[in-house]
């Protein structure tokens, strides 16, 4: 099998973020970034079936970016990927979610993955839009938000269990498919000190405008019609109000405020 | 342009979902605003579209495109966007809501990479300015909120449940058929079974009150407290990533970054020291009550109400303060 599992570099959960003062951008400095935490459920369950089926599967990381991507990828190595693929071009910049799902569409068509892994959002912008957007360009069919998947023994097809609200849905699917992963799929790996040795040496291809065959004004901030207006802090909430007194008192006062006052009861 | 607001109708279990209605709230107020007339995409098989028509029709709507289909008995996201790609053309519309449910988030970013559309997903404001879609959504965990707008000659977003108020019942929409081809080969994947874990209560993500606990509740019984109060209050019970990990509550209740981003009316945090991991899952509520032994604690900084004090002795009283108002009715 071939599956490609697709990674982000993102900021740190931990991290402060701080509108630049153009108030339509996010301020860089000081944020860490690591790989989209979803996208480590998409790498080792990618590993796993790799593992599991011992014959000639291989996993290629694929990711699009700056050159920080470049490091997401690295991390994607060491823990085991058997290749790396780094979409960046200075055309990319700035695209919105659908112009770089149909970059990304071609940076992998070549690859003829049976199936695409990853992460059921990425943390940044939170869209959860460009993985589908993937599967409906290449014809694949998706399940989104996966805690589960089984392959079938000849490997044609795969069951994938996703949350829904109240929940879940058994979608089953014919190979190649698009899976996002959720938190309980699996536990991530660590890198192993072998593992990242040995993803030092590894080459990242590059693959830019001229491989995914698009011109540059439709790519990139050129070519996405998603304009951003302006970021904005959250607004400020009023102050606390403390219910003083015994439990009894407290209960009495809350369930009178909420009433009376906030009206939500 | 502006040839209207098309609704996307979903249905579970033969009814129509109250984010529906709450879509359909939000589409009459962009077509206040000049987005043009509102209509109504209702598709599946013809069970499903029967049951949920009624409904349909009775929202504030012009018209509701129905596609029936017995390729669409169960859900399947290519066979929906076939579908759905032929309502949109019929209808005229350029602009399309979905709820930003799994429903709908799986269906919008595929249906928009087919009709060439953008899509802006998880909103919680919609407006219609100078003939565009102009939207606010929470990114970067909701730590801020990013403004957007778009110039496609489609534009699709995604609503987050409880950000608009449900529209009422009692027009007499039209209902115009549409013709939908679609070839076995077009559906490679599809939903072979639901299996429920949770019965009756709403889902966190479409709850209007939740009562969340963390790991001072110290064990899985102990979330029994939590329970009795949801149900004088006709709550959903919630839980702190702290309290999951600890096996007090399964990872299906977690609010918070790795688990549901909630947006009830009502919020009460028990028991919870308010990591940001959590904060980010629930901050949008509208009121949110902390309770929690230590005066200290950062979820006081995020609440509107602040109870210093044992949960233990604290929650069951607020239960019988609510069941003496339900009886008092």
């Amino acid at each position: 099998m071939k599956i490609v599992v697709l990674v982000k570099s993102v900021p740190d959960t931990e991290s402060k973020i701080k509108i630049a003062a153009d108030g339509t951008s996010i301020d860089p400095q000081g944020v860490k970034f690591i790989m989209n935490p979803y996208d480590e459920f998409a790498v080792e369950e990618g590993l796993r079936i790799k593992e599991r089926l011992k014959d000639d599967t291989t996993v290629v990381a694929v990711s699009m970016g700056p050159d920080r991507a470049a490091e997401v990828l690295r991390t994607a190595l060491a823990m085991g990927a058997d290749d790396a693929i780094h979409v960046s071009d200075p055309a990319f910049e700035g695209g919105d979610s659908q112009t770089n799902a149909r970059v990304l569409a071609e940076a992998i068509r070549p690859l003829a993955p049976d199936l695409i892994l990853g992460g059921k959002q990425a943390i940044d912008y939170d869209a959860a839009q460009t993985c589908p957007a993937i599967a409906e360009i290449l014809g694949m069919p998706q399940a989104l938000i996966v805690t589960e998947i089984k392959l079938s023994d000849d490997n044609k097809t795969a069951t994938a269990r996703r949350r829904i609200e109240g929940g879940d849905e058994m979608v089953e699917m014919s190979l190649p498919a698009l899976v996002t992963c959720e938190k309980g799929l699996n536990e991530p790996r660590y890198a192993s000190l072998p593992g990242i040795m040995k993803a030092k040496k590894k080459e990242i291809k590059k693959v830019g405008l001229a491989e995914v065959g698009f011109k540059a004004e439709s790519v990139g901030a050129a070519g996405s019609k998603s304009k951003v207006v302006r970021y904005h802090n959250l607004p400020d909430r009023p102050p606390v109000k403390m219910i003083a007194g015994d439990a009894a008192t407290q209960a009495k006062e809350l369930v009178r405020l909420l009433r009376e006052e906030a009206k939500v009861i | 342009m502006a040839n209207g607001v098309l609704v996307y109708g979903e249905v579970r279990d033969g009814s129509l979902k109250a984010i529906t209605k709450e879509l359909a709230g939000a589409a009459s107020q962009l077509s206040q605003a000049g987005a043009g007339p509102v209509s109504l995409a209702l598709i599946g098989d013809a069970t499903a579209v029967d049951a949920a028509l009624p409904a349909a029709r009775a929202l504030p709507v012009a018209k509701v495109f129905v596609a029936r289909n017995t390729a669409l008995a169960s859900y399947s996201s290519q066979g929906f966007a076939i579908a759905l790609e032929s309502v949109i053309k019929a209808s005229g519309a350029t602009v399309v809501l979905f709820g930003a449910t799994a429903l709908g988030r799986d269906l919008s970013a595929r249906a928009a990479a087919r009709d060439g559309a953008s899509l802006f997903t998880d909103c919680t404001e919609l407006s219609w300015a100078g003939g565009k879609l102009r939207v606010k959504r929470p990114v970067y965990s909701g730590k801020v909120i990013l403004e957007l707008e778009s110039s496609a000659a489609l534009q699709m977003a995604s609503v987050r449940p409880n950000v608009f108020a449900p529209a009422g019942a009692g027009g007499s929409a039209e209902v115009v058929e549409v013709a939908v081809s679609i070839n076995d080969a077009d559906i490679r994947g599809r939903v072979k079974e639901v299996v429920r874990t949770s019965t009756g209560k709403k889902d966190l993500t479409e709850a209007e009150v939740i009562i969340s606990g963390g790991r001072s509740l110290k064990s899985s019984d102990n979330f029994k407290i939590l329970d009795e109060m949801a149900e004088a209050l006709g709550a959903t019970v919630g839980a702190s990533r702290a309290a999951v990990d600890a096996g007090y509550a399964p990872h299906s209740m977690q609010v918070g970054q790795t688990g549901k981003v909630v947006n009830p009316k009502l919020y009460f945090a028990v028991g919870i020291s308010g990591a940001i991991q959590h904060l980010v899952g629930m901050r949008t509520s509208k009121v949110i009550v902390a309770i929690n032994k230590d005066a200290n604690a950062p979820i006081f900084q995020r609440a509107d109400y602040g109870l210093v004090g044992d949960l233990f002795e604290i929650v069951p009283k607020i239960t019988e303060e609510l069941k003496k108002l339900r009886s008092s009715h």
